[in-house]
């Protein structure tokens, strides 16, 4: 019996359990609802709940230890002697797994009875032909000993799993049972509903934490890894960057932010002042009409993928800037620059200034506005000397979370900007990014081991960092300037 | 204290500040002012009073032209103060309601300091040549606004971190720190304490010696207290319009009798 069927038989069991439930809670209370706790369907939940939680948990938590449980009991079959020259226990037990698998499909596919299995001997029957016949691949020729221990893979694991089936069954009308003996009025089956759903809500939190919390663990975990190879002092403070694939390489990672840092102050330049005017305009000076064509239409901006606005650097912002700013000055020749890219992420970032601005902007009460224009002040001074200071933390928030956006653009700049690590003050020369280094250090045939592969993690850990550190800024201050008004 | 009207130095000089003739106020669709014809004389204080929503805060905002700021608004009639039509095309809003002050509902001073709140308006309209002059300016709004003595030792304090009563205060201060002629107050004790309500009357009553004000209150007793003449407005209507003491002691319509009295609003 699958997995898949075995949960499906507990859900079975527990919808049972709801109605059953539900039924029961009516008939003890003499079918008048009142003289119940908790409405019906209530009972019927907690019937559900406790024929179906324990025995899903006992499920889920058989699914994750069977394997480890069977690996060990068969790895204790396989003997120094099977494991190859350059091999090892692990590749081995793939192996063994891979033929128990094997020998399933072969028996599905009718190439072999159950009693076949039994007499199968690797010195009557070629294993790894007959395995390939029904499509699975066995890297050498088979062993009796491996062969044994797949056929005891087998059983065990066939064993296990029926095993299992039986025991979330029982469970699940254990619970069944259990529950339905405390069906009485005055059980309080709402609130056994309510701590589910607090339960559920809180496993659900703690997936996105855990989450963020093993991605963390890994990055770190792959940079202890890299600082072994590559001594941090270099990584840190090293002002070249120049990997060699045959070693030897300077993987200083400061021309990379210093690029990173450049192309999202151009970027900014560009975005913010015209991202807040776009607020400004919207909340204090559009009429309801054009506001709601212009604000859909700015943010039309932000739905555009950043490969686009990659290509719209690539092919006419960057010889734009080459042929008209960049050659006359005699300040490059080349059509990827920091001005390009940043132009270009600039233009991608006014919608997440304005729209946030604009949001800020709005919550700042009318009594402000109706305060400034009954001293007779004009609308731009009201702006400027009134609402601007009052939103200002809002904003600052806004254009930090836009800043820790262009730290983590990627696309843009590899085709805007380029991929020359440079340490140089002219915004017209190629540079590049963090970001675009870790996608040119992951990508094509690397050893995994080496430092020029392994600097993607320490570089991503650095970014990470970085974006972390203006996030939580950025909220910090977000929410200093929700106290104020709130 | 209070609760007798100020009779005492009732109005000599008959000057008229303010004119209305047949204003007519419409909010979209809806007819919120009705044919309001109304005089207010100079350097009176002047209580709108009526059931919530009968239009007095509407009509009050009428003039600075605080509804231009509303979409939907539309102002129909002559308002004229000093004899000038204030919705006159060649009369800028802006400039008026630096001459036509306001003092609104909910206190709302600037989150700046208590210094810049008063400074704001005189910034704004040039009255000051010089930091000395913009000091003195300051000084004597906070002595009119009766607030000087609690914030001297504090001017560069948040206005945001004053007391309610102090709020109102200071903007009663920032109001009469633009040299205004008329201030307008619409309802400016609701969100007060009794004390503080009683500091703000006392204030009001000191401010008609300099300025024309007009005062809308939900308090009958306040009305009685601080004004001399007395608007009644209901459902949109100005009902009657009189001395304080006639309105509240000899009522000519038989809607503000029952309002004074209690029987409707």
């Amino acid at each position: 019996m699958s997995a898949g069927l075995v949960i499906l038989a507990v859900v079975a069991v527990a919808t049972v359990g709801f109605f059953v439930g539900r039924a029961k809670s009516l008939s003890t209370a003499g079918g008048d609802i009142r003289q119940l706790h908790s409405l019906p369907s209530y009972y019927g939940q907690a019937t559900f709940l406790f024929a179906a939680v324990p025995a899903l948990l006992v499920t889920f938590a058989w699914l994750i230890l069977q394997p480890m449980f069977v690996e060990s009991q068969i790895s204790g079959m396989i003997v120094s002697g099977d494991i190859a020259e350059g091999s090892s226990r692990t590749l081995v037990m793939a192996d063994v797994r891979r033929i128990a698998n094997g020998l399933d499909v072969a028996v599905t596919a009718g190439k072999l009875s159950e009693t076949g299995i039994e007499k199968l001997n690797t010195a009557s029957t070629d294993v790894r032909a007959l395995l390939a016949e029904v499509g699975v691949a066995v890297a050498s020729d088979v062993q009796q000993n491996i062969l044994a221990a797949a056929k005891e893979f087998r059983i065990l694991t066939s064993t296990l799993r029926v095993a299992m089936a039986v025991v979330a069954l029982a469970l699940s009308v254990l619970g069944l049972v259990f529950a339905l003996t405390r069906i009485k009025p005055e059980y309080r089956a709402r609130n056994v509903s309510e701590q589910a759903v607090k339960a559920l809500l809180i496993l659900s939190s703690l997936v996105a934490i855990l989450t963020t919390v093993g991605i963390i663990a890994s990055l770190v975990f792959e940079t202890l890894h890299f600082f072994q190879l590559y001594p941090a002092k270099d990584f840190f403070f090293n002002l070249t960057w120049n990997p060699q694939f045959t070693g030897g390489s300077d993987l200083g990672f400061i021309p990379l932010l210093w690029g990173t840092l450049y192309v999202s102050f151009v970027a900014l330049v560009f975005a913010v002042p015209i991202g807040l005017f776009v607020a400004v305009y919207l909340s204090e000076y559009a009429t309801n009409r054009v506001r709601s064509i212009v604000k859909p239409a700015v943010e039309i901006l932000a739905g555009i993928p950043t490969i686009v606005y990659g290509l719209f650097a690539l092919i006419t912002v960057g010889p734009l800037l080459r042929d008209y700013f960049a050659q006359p000055l005699g300040l490059g020749q080349s059509s990827s620059s920091v001005l390009t890219a940043g132009i270009v992420m600039g233009i991608m970032l006014i919608p997440f200034v304005s729209s946030l601005s604009d949001d800020v902007i709005n919550a700042v009460p009318q009594a402000m506005r109706d305060g400034s224009y009954g001293l007779g002040a004009t609308q731009s001074e009201t702006v400027k000397q009134v609402i601007i200071p009052a939103a200002l933390p809002g904003i600052v928030g806004a254009i930090l979370l836009a800043a820790s956006r262009a730290i983590g653009e990627t696309m843009i700049v590899v085709m805007g900007a380029g991929a020359a690590a440079k340490l140089s003050l002219n915004p017209l020369e190629a540079m590049t990014t963090i970001t675009v280094k870790i996608v040119s250090q992951l990508t094509g045939d690397t050893e995994f081991a080496s430092p020029e592969t392994l600097v993607a993690f320490a570089l991503g850990l650095s970014l990470f960092v970085l974006t972390l550190g203006l996030n939580v800024l950025a909220l910090y201050i977000v929410r200093k300037y929700r106290e104020q008004y709130e | 204290m209070y609760d007798a009207p100020i009779l005492g130095d009732a109005v000599n000089q008959k000057t008229t500040k303010i004119s209305a003739r047949d204003v007519q106020v419409y909010y979209g669709d809806t007819h919120a002012i009705k044919d309001v014809n109304v005089d207010i004389d100079a350097k009176t204080v002047t209580a709108f009073i009526g059931p919530s929503g009968c239009g007095k805060s509407t009509f009050l905002r009428c003039i600075n032209r605080m509804n231009d700021t509303i979409d939907v608004c539309r102002v129909v009639g002559d308002i004229k103060i000093d004899n000038e039509d204030i919705y006159d095309k060649r009369v800028d809003p802006v400039q008026l309601r630096a001459k036509v002050g306001m003092v609104f509902q909910k206190p709302n001073p600037f989150p700046k300091s208590i210094y810049d709140n008063i400074a704001y308006g005189p910034r704004i309209h040039g009255l000051a040549n010089s930091k000395a002059d913009l000091d003195v300016i300051v000084e004597k709004s906070l002595r009119r606004g009766a607030i000087w003595d609690e914030v001297k030792d504090r001017l560069d304090a948040p206005g945001t971190g004053l007391s309610g009563g102090q709020q109102q205060r200071l903007c009663i201060a920032r109001a009469v720190a633009t040299e205004p002629e008329v201030l307008l107050m619409d309802e400016p004790c609701s969100a007060l304490d009794p004390i503080a309500t009683a500091q703000v009357e006392e204030l009001i009553d000191e401010l008609r010696n300099q300025f024309s004000v007009v005062i809308v209150t939900h308090s009958m007793q306040q009305a009685a207290r601080v004004s001399q003449k007395t608007a009644f407005f209901h459902l949109g209507n100005l009902v009657e319009y009189g001395d304080t003491s006639q309105i509240f002691t000899n009522p000519q319509d038989e809607r503000t009798q029952n309002y004074i009295t209690g029987r409707i609003g």
